[in-house]
């Protein structure tokens, strides 16, 4: 008890306590407090989160155990926080990464009224809150609270414009996709509950030799819906693109840096089970990369800046799962790092030339952004070689990590991947020249108002592109400094049980070091050769009226996935719905109710008639009665 | 004398009573022979308790059963009270003592 990492409850309640005064007293309090009271609650658990990792880094890993959470005879789960390498590298993550945000959005919803404004950063508040306690969880059950509530909050912010419906549709369709991924996750924790009675972590994998081969495949693919839903996976990530109706800042921290790392995290965490699922992992490796793909080819066609983006997200946790798939966990939680920096730097530079357009988010409309905003556009730029993984920006090392360990275990996962890595460096620098290169295309009016954003949004922009560019430099691989793989090193108690099972099955690949430079040669290459031919396309790029044509059309729709959802499960539901409401609905259970109602009424209209209003008559019954009761006591 | 002519009397006082509220129709014979069907009772109890007391190892026997009916007079006292204001109050709102005609309350 005397641990200092006790302490760490203060990470998770100062955000809590950030949500409460601003929600509570959205009334009252003016902007610049609101701003204050939310950025600085944030700011307050990232100092915690500093000292606590390095505590961590110190050797000094820690459950925390504050309270009994449901206690029963079969049953224990504690009030636990687990506080080790993973958990401490994340928690820098998310109160590091929103704390930029927080800032950033202080000037970016400064339009908003007071009450709009205390409201946004109380959600903001709450989401924090509900991610670090998903992450500082110490059993399954409060990764869950932690698990639903990011969805909740999801739901609130991605809907926080509600008076226009579609945005509300977006966020209904994020929290019902949510809903079907926590639905796989609730009963992957159930099974593990009835098979070894616990939740908690450390007793789960330190026990998982006695479950069955069958229950492991079986709870690691439940595991695995769930961080489809919540990771936005094939088959359920159409909700992230659809989110982009949110704020942009909200994009920027929900769906790039933290809600969606959350599967990530999930996975990275019950690493020993997934490492003794074999055919998990290979759905896992096959779903990821095959996402990564699909997601990549529809990026390439979208206008909306934000779409754009939003469907990269789809395709770098694409590339995460690819990662989970092959046991490269490491690489996994380093991509999941890196690309916490540049997507958080890309998002919130797409919403600093959105807000410098006055709200225009169609490419097609912008254009040679490049002289009017600088600070945004370096940076920009910055985060797209990041995320093209061009060698020494931080995408470069954790993509090349997890494509080395695809390519140990499946070179045609390799070549898959490599295709994906060319299509995002295409698409990024066609975002990038459609925005900043070339001639301006807009109105005379938005080209007036075109200027730099102020301080709270640059400044957290230049520490991302910071971020961006250095981030990689502590993973970077053993061919280019020895030893120089530190997050390995750091994060290698977490993964040590899965690391010693696959050598004592010797299917680690070792790749030779020459081989690692040529895998890294010809992905950089690619990506080269994609950069270079998107940059001089498109800083030509001229507005057309042309309608897409063939593959092109497809891809600019999305693959009609959401037209086929529609159709093959949307409309499905709906019409059995619609029958159960007419047929079942109105003539069963209505049919059966209204009947008693009826019966009783015709029943009692038949028996009022017996009521005569004369007294003789009552007499006459009575007497008769006492007759037939006189006779039977006689007989009986 | 043997109790069954008690038994005999009340039975016919009885059955006297119960035609004649069955049959009539003025409210004030009715309630005559509802007085009627109650002394049949009490001659019953009184009876009864007569024939116990015969009985000579029962120290209480009877008395019991005495005390009973003048209770139930009492109580026959005061139901007579309520009923001929009822009674009374009928006559008044509808100049007649004919209880088929106080048929409101059917349906």
């Amino acid at each position: 008890m005397s641990n200092t990492l006790q302490i760490v409850w203060l990470i998770p309640f100062l955000p809590l306590i950030g949500f409460l005064i601003n929600g509570l007293g959205r009334n009252q309090l003016s902007k610049t407090l609101t701003g204050i009271i939310g950025s600085g609650v944030i700011l307050a658990s990232f100092l915690i989160s500093v000292f606590v990792f390095f505590q961590v880094k110190n050797g000094n890993t820690h459950v925390a155990h504050y309270f009994d959470f449901i206690n029963t005879k079969s049953l224990k789960v504690g009030f636990d926080f687990q506080i080790d390498q993973l958990s401490s590298l994340f928690l820098l993550i998310i109160t590091g990464v929103g704390f930029l945000i927080h800032v950033y959005s202080t000037s970016y919803m400064h339009e908003e009224d007071s009450k709009d404004f205390a409201k946004y950063f109380a959600y903001l508040n709450l989401f924090i809150f509900s991610m670090l306690l998903l992450v500082m969880g110490g059993n399954y059950i409060i990764m869950f609270i932690g698990w639903e509530g990011v969805g909740l909050c999801s739901y609130l912010l991605i809907g926080f414009w509600f008076k226009d419906n579609n945005n509300n549709d977006a966020a209904k369709k994020a929290f019902i996709m949510n809903r079907i991924g926590d639905f796989g996750f609730l009963l992957a924790v159930f099974w593990l509950i009835s098979k070894l009675g616990t939740a908690d972590y450390q007793e789960v994998f330190s026990n998982v030799s006695k479950l069955s081969s069958f229950d492991i495949a079986g709870i690691t693919l439940l595991l695995f819906v769930g961080a489809t839903g919540k990771s936005a996976q094939i088959p359920l990530y159409t909700w992230l693109p659809d989110a982009m109706a949110g704020p942009t800042p909200v994009s920027a921290l929900i769906h790039a840096a933290t809600m969606v790392t959350a599967g990530i995290y999930m996975i990275a965490r019950s690493n020993i089970l997934f490492t003794m699922a074999p055919i998990t992992q290979t759905v896992i490796a096959v779903i990821g990369l095959a996402t990564a793909v699909v997601a990549a080819t529809i990026a390439l066609k979208q206008n909306d800046i934000k779409k754009v983006l939003a469907y990269s997200t789809v395709s770098q946790l694409g590339y995460m799962f690819l990662g989970l798939g092959v046991g490269a966990y490491t690489g996994a939680v380093f991509h999941v790092m890196t690309h916490a920096f540049f997507k958080a730097l890309l998002f919130l530079g797409a919403g600093s030339v959105i807000h410098a357009m006055g709200g225009e988010q169609d490419m097609r409309n912008m254009g040679g952004l490049k002289k009017y905003m600088r600070i945004t556009h370096l940076t920009f730029l910055l985060g797209c070689f990041a995320i093209a993984g061009m060698p020494p920006f931080a995408g470069f090392f954790s993509k090349d990590e997890i494509l080395a360990a695809a390519f140990a275990k499946n070179p045609v996962y390799w070549v898959v991947g490599v295709l994906t890595a060319f299509m995002t460096a295409f698409y990024m620098f066609r975002l990038y020249g459609m925005t900043f290169l070339g001639k301006f295309r807009g109105t005379h009016e938005q080209e007036h108002h075109l200027h730099e954003s102020p301080a709270a949004i640059t400044i957290p922009l230049i520490v991302l592109a910071i971020l961006a560019v250095v981030g990689g430099w502590i993973g970077i691989p053993e061919v280019f400094i020895h030893g120089g793989h530190r997050l390995e090193a750091f994060l290698e108690p977490v993964f040590a049980d899965s690391n010693k099972l696959v050598a004592s099955l010797n299917q680690k690949h070792e790749l030779s070091h020459a081989t690692e430079y040529a895998l890294m040669a010809v992905s950089v290459a690619s990506a080269l050769i994609a950069l270079l031919y998107a940059w001089n396309k498109f800083s030509k790029y001229q507005k057309t009226t042309t309608e897409e044509t063939g593959i092109a059309r497809i891809l600019a729709n999305k693959w009609y996935v959401d037209e086929i959802y529609a159709s093959v499960i949307v409309k499905p539901t709906q019409s059995i719905a619609t029958f159960f409401n007419n047929i079942l609905e109105k003539k069963g259970i209505d049919g059966f109710v209204n009947g008693i109602g009826k019966a009783v009424n015709y029943s009692s209209r038949q028996i009022r008639l017996l009521q005569t209003g004369q007294v003789s008559a009552y007499m006459m019954l009575m007497v008769v009665a006492v007759l037939i009761l006189f006779i039977i006591q006689l007989f009986s | 004398m043997p109790v069954n002519y008690y038994i005999f009397l009340a039975l016919a006082l009885f059955c006297i009573g119960v035609v004649g509220v069955l049959t009539r129709r003025n409210a004030i014979i009715i309630f005559m022979c509802i007085e009627l069907m109650l002394n049949a009772a009490n001659l019953l109890l009184v009876a009864f308790s007569k024939l116990q007391t015969q009985t000579p190892n029962l120290a209480t026997a009877g008395s019991d059963a005495q005390i009973f009916v003048f209770f139930i007079m009492v109580v026959a006292a005061a139901e007579v009270t309520v009923g001929l204001a009822i009674i009374v109050m009928m006559y008044r709102n509808t100049h007649s003592v004919d209880v088929n005609f106080l048929n409101r309350l059917k349906n």
